[in-house]
């Protein structure tokens, strides 16, 4: 059914059809429309049975979590940025424990300074914890990569983890098709542990394991996680059968057939990004796009071969590897098989700042006449970044870098773009 | 920007709404989408991303498309703008960008001359800007001061971009009965109170 | 099976010979039908009060509940010492994820339960004092403001003993441990305000709240038991003696834990609904020192010149439990 509302409100629709049984919520913006209404249904009888549990920390709710997926039930939470850090050690745990939990992380920064609007910092901080990680384009992408998180959890006994945007998705209204009851209950079959705490036939989960079986446990966690690049594209075909569109698979292409400049990138900007594009081709510009919906496991031959006749490549990532660079175009040139000074890594969008297509399309303009630097902050103010390093030249005591930036810009929040 | 760095977009129509929080100013924007919706378009509505108390000044955008819309970005030059609080006109530059033949509803009991704007706004297309009471509406239908149906209203009569019937089938779809019913009720006050003063204004420049 | 209705009393000890009690009288751990829910073979220290009082606390709990238990354990000693891989010493289902989130998943398996409609499957969440009453503190008291369907019990070794005997907040003052050591003018611990966590749990509000120590079995039993007659979060403090950080033979760990007890350092309690039910009597007041001076952590306050300021000062704090939760009442009455 097609249906014009919040992205928030089509996840949390698309979590109830997959009949999650203990849902943990604690309040950080910009996740907090999920379980808000998600709330509502269990309080309402919409969502039956279903434990929703107000927890006292992102910490609780990810532990909460785990104890309930352990005794055998399918559970679910939410979070975003300073949460999904708090949480951390116990996301790394759930991982480790092998527990099918599907968390929607509302892609938010990461503070200090404190800021809750969209990048990547909290999703990709935890890139290496195990956990699955999908990333979604348009809400209609959220919705779905939800209901194929919890079977791509379930079937490999590991947690999934879906980003999409913050507010970027996660508030804004648009058109989604929302599927059936009938149509989830096709695509995603009851929940079937491979490990239950149950008195009937005891076990234990979580014991201490030494040196003479980790390395072991750890490569059953990374093999077991490549399964996903099999099964994915694997499910695309039965996907489209039951909900009538196409929807999963790791990458996207978008005009690439030809690029000679591929962009890389990961979540909603994808979609500017597809717009300038259009528009560099009117002009008669060869470039395309090059969409990571899965970043773990990262789809390396997918990548590969998507990049393969590409003469230069253009990661956009709204993250920052600090002292590096990029993180999703450090993946990206492993898997490139030209020379990785080719791979030009465009930090953009942090802490919410704005990709437009204006800025966009003079940046790929640089890339495409080979002018682009190997590291480039999109729209970066550099001077006030000279005369904040100016004035801790001329002072010790120069004070907070935050409030020095924001004293000289004079202004807060006031700027439209 | 040059034109064909916008890609093939002309059918794209762009607002923004303008307003404080507690106003219903993202509410508004919504409304817009679901409204669009309804008549069979693509629509995309998106608040100005903030923790805003209320109070706070505080910006909606919504797009409208016949065709899928993939935009991301902050509408920076909108084709039409809804300000739900006049007392930013002095505060926020909310005439950013606008399309010189865009449209302009301003909530206000004031004339453009009385908001020192009337030199300014010269420089429009004057049957495409209006003013309209709408707190006044909203406090004699609802009995809150938010004036955002009634907005979204004299916004379908000023532009015709969207019917009445389609924005108060939105108003339906959000509230519950009695408080859509108010909403409804201020809407069409307001429809028919722009309308009237469209007409009025044409006869004015046909004399 | 029969029995001898014989009273008969060893001399020297306060202990019961359970083989000649009626049978509801005798402790479950007599009973050759316990569960041994924490088996033989672990790798606990020779006379550890924490495998002793999880020993008798879970069979308990599973008598208590048809076998129809599920445990959540923090890290610590407990579940080191009973995992090691690829072994186990739980006979029950049970899970360890992390050091201070035990409450939190003990909550999620309960809710897990309450979904599938099995009531009857009781969830026991247990740490040690370092995952109670510091690290899993926001996760426990989280798990008794909701009321969730869970016994927490902590044993409380009064440190970080897994990690080589460090201070937790549990320790008590002038206690030596490696980030205490009393060197120069310091003995050891400094006098905090002290983090008595039965009276935190009480003020919680929650339907059960109690204390026990390992040196009284039929006591620490009839808690558990207790316990698992209510619905909501529960709440036993088991002191538990720990030869290796507390530096007593391994032999003396009843002892130690019972002159805890008759000195009035750790009051034995019993509440239900945040009120106050039931005390355990001192049944001959001791001195600190008696309890100080077997404990090598204690060892500095014994030099020469002893510290009588700090010895004195500890046993203000007896004084003062005695005090406030009556333990010498009906003694005094008789006096």
């Amino acid at each position: 059914m097609l249906k014009q509302t919040e992205g928030s409100a089509a996840v949390a629709e698309a979590v109830a059809l997959c009949r999650p049984e203990v849902i943990c919520a604690y309040p950080i913006s910009p996740q907090t429309h999920i379980v808000e209404a998600l709330g509502r249904m269990v309080t309402a009888g919409r969502l039956a049975p279903c434990e929703f549990i107000n927890v006292e920390s992102e910490f609780a709710a990810m532990s909460v979590a785990i104890g309930a997926s352990a005794a055998g039930v399918r559970a679910y939470t939410a979070t975003a940025s300073q949460g999904l850090l708090f949480m951390a050690e116990a996301v790394y745990n759930a991982a480790g424990l092998g527990l099918p939990i599907v968390m929607t992380v509302a892609n938010r920064a990461i503070g200090a300074p404190i800021n809750i609007w969209n990048d990547h910092s909290d999703a990709l901080s935890q890139r290496d914890c195990g956990w699955i990680q999908l990333f979604a384009e348009d809400n209609q992408e959220a919705l779905d990569l939800h209901i194929q998180a919890f079977r791509l959890a379930e079937e490999l006994s590991l947690p999934v983890m879906v980003c999409m945007d913050g507010y970027i998705l996660t508030h804004a209204y648009e058109q989604v098709d929302l599927p059936t009851q009938e149509q989830v209950d096709a695509y995603l079959p009851p929940y079937e542990p491979r490990q239950v705490l149950d008195p009937a036939s005891p076990i234990s989960i979580g014991a201490m394991v030494g040196p003479e079986a980790f390395m072991e446990v750890r490569y059953l966690a990374h093999a077991k996680q490549k399964q996903a690049l099999e099964l994915m594209p694997s499910w695309t075909d039965e996907f489209k059968r039951i909900f009538g569109r196409e929807s999963g698979g790791l990458t996207h292409t978008y005009r690439i057939e030809d690029a000679d400049t591929v962009v890389v990138a990961l979540g909603s900007v994808l979609g500017t990004i597809k717009d300038t594009i259009d528009g560099m081709r009117e002009q008669g510009v060869r470039i395309g796009a090059l969409g990571i919906t899965c970043f773990r496991p990262w789809p390396t031959v997918a990548v590969r071969r998507a990049l393969a006749d590409a003469k230069r490549i253009v990661v956009l990532e709204k993250s920052l590897a600090v002292g590096l660079g990029g993180i999703v175009s450090n993946n990206v040139a492993a898997s490139y098989a030209g020379s990785p000074d080719l791979v030009h890594t465009v930090i953009a969008g942090l802490g919410g700042r704005a990709i437009t297509r204006a800025s966009l399309h003079q940046m790929f303009g640089q890339a495409v006449e080979g002018r682009l630097e190997p590291v480039t902050f999109l729209d970066l103010d550099h001077a006030a970044v000279e005369r904040v390093l100016a004035r801790e030249r001329e002072q010790r005591r120069s004070g907070p870098i935050a409030e020095s930036i924001l004293r000289d810009l004079g202004v807060v929040g006031a700027r439209i773009g | 920007m040059s034109a064909l760095a916008q890609g093939d977009r002309s059918g794209m129509f762009q607002i923004r709404i303008h307003g404080r929080g507690g106003q219903g100013v993202v509410t508004a924007a919504e409304l817009l989408s679901v409204a669009a919706f309804r008549e069979g378009r693509h629509a995309q509505a998106f608040p100005s991303f903030g923790s805003e108390r209320t109070g706070a000044p505080v910006v909606a955008f919504c797009r409208i498309d016949d065709r899928p819309i993939r935009l991301r970005e902050p509408i920076m030059a909108p084709d039409a703008l809804i300000i739900q609080d006049p007392t930013l006109l002095h505060q926020v530059d909310v005439f950013s960008g606008l399309v010189p033949d865009g449209y302009v509803v301003i909530n206000t009991t004031r004339s453009f001359e009385e908001l020192g704007l009337s030199e300014f706004l010269a420089r429009f297309r004057r049957e495409r800007i209006c003013t309209l009471a709408a707190t006044e509406l909203a406090l004699k239908h609802i009995g809150r001061a938010v004036p955002n149906a009634a907005l979204l209203a004299g916004f379908a009569a000023v532009s015709g971009r969207i019917s009445l019937e389609s924005v108060n089938a939105a108003i339906r779809d959000r509230f519950p009965l009695k408080i859509a019913d108010a909403n409804v009720a201020a809407a069409t006050e307001a429809y028919n109170y722009v309308t009237q003063e469209m007409r009025e204004a044409a006869h004015a420049q046909a004399d | 099976m029969t029995y001898q209705p014989i009273r008969f009393y060893q001399t020297g000890t306060f202990t019961v010979g359970n083989r000649l009690l009626p049978d509801d009288q005798r402790s479950v751990q007599a009973n050759m039908r316990r569960t041994n829910s924490l088996n033989s073979g672990h790798r606990a220290c020779q006379g550890c009060g924490e495998a002793l009082g999880a020993r008798y606390a879970i069979d308990a709990a599973m008598e208590a509940t048809n076998r129809q238990l599920v445990a959540a354990n923090a890290t610590g000693c407990l579940e080191v010492f009973s995992t090691p891989y690829p072994e186990t010493s739980w006979q029950i289902p049970w899970i360890h994820s992390l050091f201070g989130n035990a409450a939190a998943v003990a909550t999620g398996i309960a809710a897990a339960m309450r979904v599938k409609g099995r009531d009857d499957v009781r969830v026991v969440a247990q740490g040690g004092d370092g995952g109670t009453n510091d690290i899993g503190f926001g996760c426990l008291s989280g798990m008794f403001e909701r009321n969730d369907d869970v016994l927490y019990i902590c044993y409380d070794n009064e440190g970080y003993m897994n990690t080589g005997v460090q201070r937790s907040s549990a320790t008590p003052p002038a206690a030596r441990t490696n980030t205490t050591m009393p060197l120069g003018e310091s003995a050891g611990n400094r006098f905090g305000q002290g983090k008595y966590l039965p009276a935190i749990a009480m003020a919680h509000d929650i339907p059960y709240v109690a204390t026990a120590t390992v040196a009284e079995l039929h006591d620490l039993e009839a808690k558990v038991r207790r316990a698992m007659e209510f619905r909501g979060a529960r709440y036993i403090h088991i002191l538990v003696p720990c030869p290796l950080g507390w530096g007593h033979g391994s032999a003396e760990t009843i002892k130690i834990a019972r002159l805890a007890k008759e000195t009035g350092l750790f009051p034995v309690l019993e509440a239900e609904g945040g009120k106050l039910t039931n005390v355990s009597k001192i049944k001959k007041k001791l001195p600190v020192e008696e309890y100080l001076r077997p404990q090598q952590r204690f060892a500095h306050l014994f030099r020469d010149p002893p510290r009588r300021d700090v010895i004195d000062r500890i046993q203000q704090m007896a004084d003062r439990n005695i005090l406030r939760y009556r333990l010498l009442e009906d003694v005094e009455r008789r006096a």
